[in-house]
């Protein structure tokens, strides 16, 4: 990271929204504090943000957080503190009261359908529970499958589009530690963890360059814990995806994400590099949070 | 004599299938035991077994001896109701872990808690709102709770709530059935420290069941390991940890020990 640990509370520099590419990173005086090397875009980002329902006090208040490519970013705080609000904004789900969310520079524009497919191929999402997050009626290679026809992301038609489909779910099965045959099985014959990986194989299977996840593993047990943020480590390093998630388990925050930002009550409270942030916290409530968590004895 | 003396206790489905088989283990009076599993092990079959509270259509067979102190010494398995309902809450209790399911969501929360009041210690009137109050002050909850819906409260304060509710027939054994899962950490953190210092305070006696070693670790040091309704490791929680033997035990110390390193920083 270029970027020393911005102080308690400071919102990362805007992006502007010419920079449309990533070459337009490239340009000189980017990041005024280390002329050597130029901070990447970020690939998304929040500026600025606010969201609250009508009549109602502010879920977020101005919470600017940036996704740099191979920069995971976790988001840790209390239940009600905004996080999975903020997750939803991030995926284009809902549109923040205030402020923006930027893709690639420029603005996300919720209306705008051409551009929408553009950030869905980007930037895909696992849920919590993989229980309710795979539809019970279909068959895993179906799930796989959906990203790519509902994304345009086959090209041909008829018996050549169905086998690059099968290839590709195939491929994303693969990736994920399934067996082939996984395909022609339904939700129900597999355990939770393996139907978390049914769940990523989803999300990497048309390749996103950004995986959002709120909780991925809090439903799992200790061990399936384990093996799926090795697994989320892994594809972090073969396919160059970078992992957004909203966790409450510092140690899988620790082991998956190179930035933490804590949120409290809706804005974010101290946000840097991971080591930092949970190493030596500066704000009362991180602190809280990190002597709260029960060690294992020695 | 032990307050709680479970011997090869066996439940097996309706289909035959084995859930729990031939688990055993003791609780003294005021002793602590934490039972360990991940999902499907039986641990919360183990409690509700102990309560005589199996799921319809299970068959429950081996010995659960409760033995508390001014109350009959009963064994569970196959009591008539009758029995049991003047053991439940009295000689053991249960707080499960979501408060939700546990409080009624049409009853305010100082009614709730004002019931088992009355009925196990008489009380009437302005004592009974006196006592729904030490109540509420006993788990650190503050008054104005006692007027609100389990729904207008926060998780952990519904929790508090529960145990309040658990504690009100003053039961001899607690069992505390993943009693933090549901919460935040930090809430977490005080809800752990409550229930070890109410327990301590009672001298009840305390089964605390949970899927997290370093959880359990908070509140016992004796433990029972199970997988698949089998108990495959008991002893010490540290020589457990220190030294797991079975192959089971030692991965789900390996697992959490992995996740537990990613939190030393001093040492990166």
């Amino acid at each position: 990271m270029t970027r020393s640990t911005p102080a308690s509370g400071s919102a990362p520099e805007p992006v502007p929204a010419s920079e449309t590419t990533t070459e337009a990173a490239a340009a000189p005086g980017h990041d005024p504090a280390h002329g050597l090397a130029p901070a990447p875009v970020a690939v998304l980002a929040a500026d600025r943000v606010g969201f609250a329902y009508r009549r109602s006090a502010p879920v977020l208040t101005e919470v600017s957080v940036e996704v740099v490519p191979g920069r995971g970013v976790a988001l840790v705080g209390e239940s009600g503190a905004g996080k999975t609000t903020l997750l939803r904004l991030l995926l284009g789900l809902t549109r923040s009261t205030e402020g923006r969310i930027l893709f690639d520079g420029s603005e996300l524009n919720l209306g705008d359908r051409a551009r929408m497919r553009a950030f869905r191929r980007g930037v895909q999402t696992v849920f919590q529970d993989p229980y309710s997050s795979l539809d019970p009626r279909q068959r895993v290679g179906r799930i796989v499958a959906e990203p790519l026809r509902s994304l345009g992301l086959l090209t041909g038609g008829g018996t050549a589009r169905r086998t690059e489909a099968e290839a590709r779910v195939a491929e994303a099965l693969d990736a994920v530690g399934l067996p082939p045959d996984a395909a022609r099985r339904y939700p129900h014959e597999f355990s939770g963890g393996q139907r978390q990986r049914v769940a990523i194989a989803r999300a990497v299977v048309g390749h996103p360059r950004v995986l959002l996840a709120d909780e991925p593993v809090s439903a799992l047990d200790v061990s399936t814990r384990v093996r799926i943020v090795d697994l989320l480590a892994e594809l972090r390093e073969t396919r160059g995806l970078t992992v957004v998630m909203v966790s409450h388990d510092l140690a899988v925050v620790a082991t998956l994400c190179a930035r933490t930002a804590v949120l409290e009550k809706g804005r974010v409270v101290e946000q840097g590099d991971t080591g930092a942030v949970l190493g030596s916290p500066r704000h009362p409530y991180t602190r809280r949070l990190i002597d709260s968590v029960p060690r294992l004895p020695r | 004599m032990s307050l709680l003396e479970v011997s090869a206790l066996t439940v097996k489905a309706p289909d035959g299938r084995a859930l729990l088989s031939e688990v055993s283990f003791e609780v003294e009076a005021g002793a602590r035991l934490g039972l360990i599993g991940e999902s499907g092990s039986g641990k919360s079959l183990t409690a509700l077994a102990i309560m005589g509270l199996p799921p319809a259509g299970m068959t429950v067979s081996g010995s659960v001896v409760l033995d508390a102190p001014g109350l009959p010494r009963t064994q569970v398995v196959g009591a008539p109701e009758r029995a049991l309902n003047g053991l439940r809450g009295r000689a053991a209790t249960v707080v499960f872990q979501e408060p939700l399911t546990a409080l009624d969501p049409l009853a305010k929360v100082g009614r709730q808690l004002a019931e088992p009041l009355r009925r196990t210690r008489g009380l009437r009137g302005s004592p009974l709102r006196a006592a729904v109050l030490a109540a509420l002050e006993e788990v650190r909850l503050p008054e104005r709770v006692a007027g609100a819906y389990p729904h207008e409260i926060s998780g952990g304060q519904r929790q508090r709530a529960a145990i309040a509710m658990a504690l009100a027939c003053e039961p001899a054994l607690l069992i505390a059935d993943e009693p933090t899962t549901a919460l935040d950490v930090t809430v977490q953190a005080e809800v752990l420290a409550l229930l070890d210092g109410l327990v301590s305070a009672r001298r009840m006696a305390l089964l605390f069941i949970s899927h997290d070693l370093a959880v359990v670790a908070r509140v016992t040091d004796r433990v029972v390991v199970l997988k698949e309704g089998l108990a495959v490791e008991s002893g010490n929680l540290l020589d457990i940890v220190g030294e797991p033997r079975h192959p089971y035990t030692r991965d789900l110390v390996s697992s959490a020990r992995r996740l537990d390193s990613a939190l030393d920083w001093g040492a990166r």
